[in-house]
């Protein structure tokens, strides 16, 4: 299809604006030489070219999309109206605070319900996403460690099945990083996570369940292993959707945690973001906090800044209408509908498991968590299938592939989250395309290399996309 | 109360029993005993759609939406375009994950390469990158691109936003970098205290332009003396106003960042915004984030993927150029919305009446005894003085009463303005008025 830059013409636009009431003024100097180069299209082609981009993009209104560690689930039409109610859309962020109280009581209320869930003592929402919660955690971390002026631990322990994430964030904070490998079970061996701990330590990453969908049973050791060293726990909350209103992390023994809005609580993902990455910790962290705070006064909260807060990592107060939508599904689920929907996660990912059994080898074959991982390692060895095959075959089904080549410690790894909200038809549905394709692609390796068939362009040459990028049109020279 | 679990009870049973499993609780054996939480959470029990949506609109009604806004100082109201919102609210954008299957994320992948072009239009650069979380992250994030072995220390000019500087200061205070401030002088950078500064370990200078008292900076100086030191210069710079101002591309600027909120998004309290960032040609692999580009598919049709993967977080761990993973797509599409639809001519007059505006409304306030506190020409914002005998929040309160939301108080003082397109030369005739009617009082 067309690029926006190639529709349209000359002189093409609409006029939206009013004429300007009072005199121009004159910017001199500062004035740009020519116009700003960008579309000339009438609405109705824009409308037209928006509308074919729709159709060539997948939500989770388009169909299943058990895309692993990102939590698809449904996301509540409701949450998206109240959020674009004019009562919080048109709200300044530096107005008296007299005159946005509604929005203090939305963040003052969300952060207590996400404190009992995650058994944390208080909570900023200014992080916007997963990542940025992290570096936010690992901030305090520093903080906490500076603070008793114990500064010469520089290192953060960090599981090598982990998100990617994780020791980015870390080395952004200025730490070096510590790989623990994984034990055989895919869960942290406790005796090389023993022999990394010292007086160098200054905390650990972990997220349980863990990557490959499994919850550390050894959960209580590996914390205190962690705080006899003199280190912290910070809990990486991308899992959570597994164990809420089940366990919590602050009952494991964790310090910090970080929950990702986008995914435990359903607001969408927006092909992207924005996101909402809150971090919550216990009490004696709570004065590091970055951001500014709703403080209940009487019958009405001020902003306050923690007292030796580490600052902002964004300006405001996050991603205010995500928290929002997040507070939203909080009250409609409420004390029941938590825990409900995170069994059913669990159902779901053990059921569409068992469904798939016989066909492909789980990674680890023992009951899962939310999500679990399936390894075509033999069959790339003994046929040339990869997982990459198996996904991209599924595309001409209508189903979004499950998360490709992670966690990094099972080889040709497919992660599959159904999550609570998909129906067990789609269970079954997906689960024989899945068994279907293998099955035809064993008897005739050679086809399944092709696939997709069907979908608006096949696969992509992502090494001259990468070799001379082109990340921007050139326009046609006149 | 509200459930999406759509499987009924018995459903669930029979899915249990498939599994392998007598009851629900045994799917969580792995769960030790002592980290299990006994006992219901302490919260109130599950609401009717019907429910939610009144308790939200009660909690709506403590908030004050007013209608007349003369603050900016970091979020603008500006007119957003029917089209913008009808765009940006279809489900297949709201519900999509990061576009990792490229074959099926065609629509996503390709609106982001559009956004990218708009951006590097708009700013005069090469390349941009897919988003970030906003504008004073991607401030932070541009900073630390600029850093090498020998070169740790970057320069902010006291002018800058102060949340800006704060996020700068933060992300600093985690990678070691030194961060020192140039100081202002009438509002503006003090040219001479930046082309003091040492050569040695110079990684880069930020400055805004408009700043944030509005002001607009000698920026082609000001790259001048800073690639002199071989450092490099990070603009931020308000994209409404890049409708008729030079661009960072004009100046010389080698990194392009700024807030994108004034393109389609409402206040909102301070999120979701949007962070762009563009940058030269030659720094193209140390952008953070995701970036798309163009390629072929295998029958040669055109098509786009995420690419320069190479420096992201998922590939290279702890040496990636940034942790960057979720950003703000759905903003970024929203300002590319706006930006098509409103197209060259619309921005440049939404630019045009902003300025005006607040030209206007500064002779205004002139006229009723509040001085503008700095000389030099400025774009959509300035700062003004109170008439002797009368205080910041006097002029505020004042304002307030008849529904007004003045400019952001400074101090007791001094008062930060700006006009949008958004106000009526009858509007702010009123302001000024009841701020005539208080220093008469």
């Amino acid at each position: 299809m067309k690029l926006i830059f190639e529709l349209g013409t000359d002189g093409q636009g609409t006029d939206l604006l009013p004429e300007c009431d009072v005199p121009k003024a004159d910017p001199g100097p500062f004035a740009r030489s020519s116009a700003v180069r960008l579309p000339q299209v009438s609405e109705v082609e824009l409308s037209r070219h928006y509308a074919a981009l729709a159709r060539r993009a997948h939500g989770v209104s388009d169909g299943f999309y058990p895309l692993g560690s990102c939590t698809m689930k449904y996301s509540p039409k409701i949450n998206e109206e109240l959020a674009s109610m004019r009562e919080f859309t048109g709200i300044h962020p530096l107005q008296p605070e007299d005159s946005v109280q509604g929005c203090l009581e939305v963040l003052a209320r969300c952060e207590t319900m996400l404190c009992e869930i995650t058994g944390m003592d208080s909570m900023s929402f200014q992080p916007a996403a997963g990542a940025h919660g992290e570096f936010t955690g690992l901030l305090l971390i520093r903080a906490y460690h500076k603070s008793r002026g114990d500064e010469q631990r520089r290192k953060i322990i960090v599981p090598d099945s982990a998100h990617g994430t994780n020791p980015a964030s870390a080395a952004m904070a200025g730490y070096e990083v510590v790989n623990l490998p994984s034990g055989p079970d895919g869960c942290v061996d406790l005796d090389a996570l023993k022999q990394a701990a010292d007086e160098k330590t200054a905390g650990l990453m972990l997220t349980n369940p863990n990557t490959v969908g499994l919850f550390d049973r050894n959960i209580l050791d590996i914390t205190k292993i962690i705080h006899d060293a003199g280190g912290l726990c910070y809990y990486d909350g991308a899992n959570m959707n597994a164990i809420m209103g089940i366990a919590r992390p602050g009952d494991m023994g964790f310090d910090i945690v970080h929950l990702n809005l986008h995914k435990t609580f359903s607001t969408p993902h927006g092909g992207g973001g924005p996101g909402s990455g809150p971090v919550g910790c216990k009490a004696s962290l709570s004065r590091f906090l970055p951001g500014f705070l709703p403080n209940p006064c009487g019958s009405r909260y001020s902003l306050k800044r923690p007292p030796n807060s580490i600052g902002d990592v964004k300006a405001f107060y996050g991603n205010f209408l995500v928290v929002l939508k997040a507070y939203a599904y909080l009250l409609e689920l409420g004390k029941e509908g938590i825990p409900e929907a995170a069994r059913n996660a669990v159902l779901n990912a053990n059921y569409m498991m068992s469904l798939l059994k016989g066909h492909f080898q789980a990674a680890y074959d023992r009951p899962c968590m939310h999500e679990f991982v399936i390894t075509l390692e033999q069959e790339k060895k003994t046929s040339g299938i990869s997982a990459a095959d198996i996904a991209k075959a599924l595309l001409d089904h209508g189903i979004h592939p499950p998360t490709m080549y992670f966690p990094l410690i099972v080889q040709e790894a497919l992660m599959i989250e159904p999550t609570e909200t998909e129906p067990r038809e789609t269970l079954e549905e997906a689960a024989k395309v899945m068994n279907q394709i293998l099955d035809e692609a064993q008897k005739e390796p050679s086809t399944i290399h092709l696939q997709p068939l069907h979908t608006p362009v096949r696969r992509l040459d992502e090494v001259a996309a990468a070799r001379r990028p082109i990340v921007c049109y050139e326009y046609p020279q006149e | 109360m509200g459930s999406y679990v759509p499987n009924t009870k018995k459903e669930q049973e029979e899915m249990l029993r498939a599994a392998g499993f007598s009851s629900f609780d045994r799917l969580y054996d792995d769960i030790p005993a002592d980290v299990r939480l006994n006992r219901e959470l302490k919260l109130p029990s599950g609401l009717s759609e019907m429910e939610v949506r009144s308790s939200l609109e009660e909690t709506g009604k403590k908030n004050h939406v007013f209608p007349h806004i003369f603050r900016g100082a970091g979020a603008y109201r500006h007119y957003i375009p029917a089209f913008v919102k009808s765009t940006v609210s279809k489900e297949a954008f709201v519900t999509a994950y990061t576009p990792y299957q490229a074959e099926i994320s065609q629509g996503l992948l390709q609106s982001i390469f559009e956004y990218q072009t708009m951006i590097c239009s708009l700013t005069g650069m090469d390349v941009s990158n897919a988003s970030v979380y906003d504008g004073a992250a991607a401030a932070a994030e541009a900073v630390a691109m600029c850093r090498e072995r020998k070169r740790d220390t970057v320069y902010v000019s006291a002018a800058v936003q102060p949340q800006a500087l704060s996020v700068i200061r933060t992300y600093c205070a985690g990678n070691g970098i030194k961060l020192v401030l140039v100081q202002e002088k009438d509002g503006r950078t003090d040219l001479e205290a930046l082309d003091a500064l040492p050569e040695e370990a110079f990684a880069c200078f930020y400055v805004q332009q408009p700043n944030f008292y509005g002001c607009l900076e000698d920026c082609s100086a000001i790259a001048r003396i800073v690639h002199n030191k071989g450092g490099k210069l990070i603009l931020g710079c308000n994209p409404i106003s890049l409708g008729i101002l030079k661009s960072p591309g004009d100046y010389g600027a080698d990194i392009a960042v700024g807030e994108g909120q004034p393109l389609g998004m409402p206040l909102s309290f301070g999120g979701p915004y949007l962070g762009f960032m563009a940058a030269r040609k030659e720094l193209m692999r140390r952008l953070p984030g995701r970036i798309v580009g163009q390629t072929a598919d295998i029958d040669g049709k055109r098509g786009f993927v995420l690419t320069l993967q190479a420096r992201e977080q998922h590939i290279r761990r702890e040496k990636a150029s940034s942790n960057i993973c979720s950003n703000q797509a759905l903003c970024a599409m929203t300002a590319a919305a706006y930006l098509a639809v409103m197209g060259a001519r619309g921005l440049a007059r939404a630019a045009e009446s902003c300025m005006a505006k607040a030209h206007y409304l500064q002779e205004q306030l002139e006229n009723a005894g509040c001085r503008r506190v700095h000389q030099g020409p400025y774009f959509h914002e300035f700062v003004t003085v109170c008439p002797p005998g009368l205080s910041s929040p006097q002029i505020l309160k004042a304002l307030e009463k008849q529904d007004f939301l003045g400019g952001l108080p400074l101090d007791d003082s001094r008062i930060l303005w700006c006009a949008t397109e958004m106000n009526t030369k009858t509007e702010i005739d009123q302001l000024v008025q009841i701020i005539k009617e208080v220093a008469e009082a």
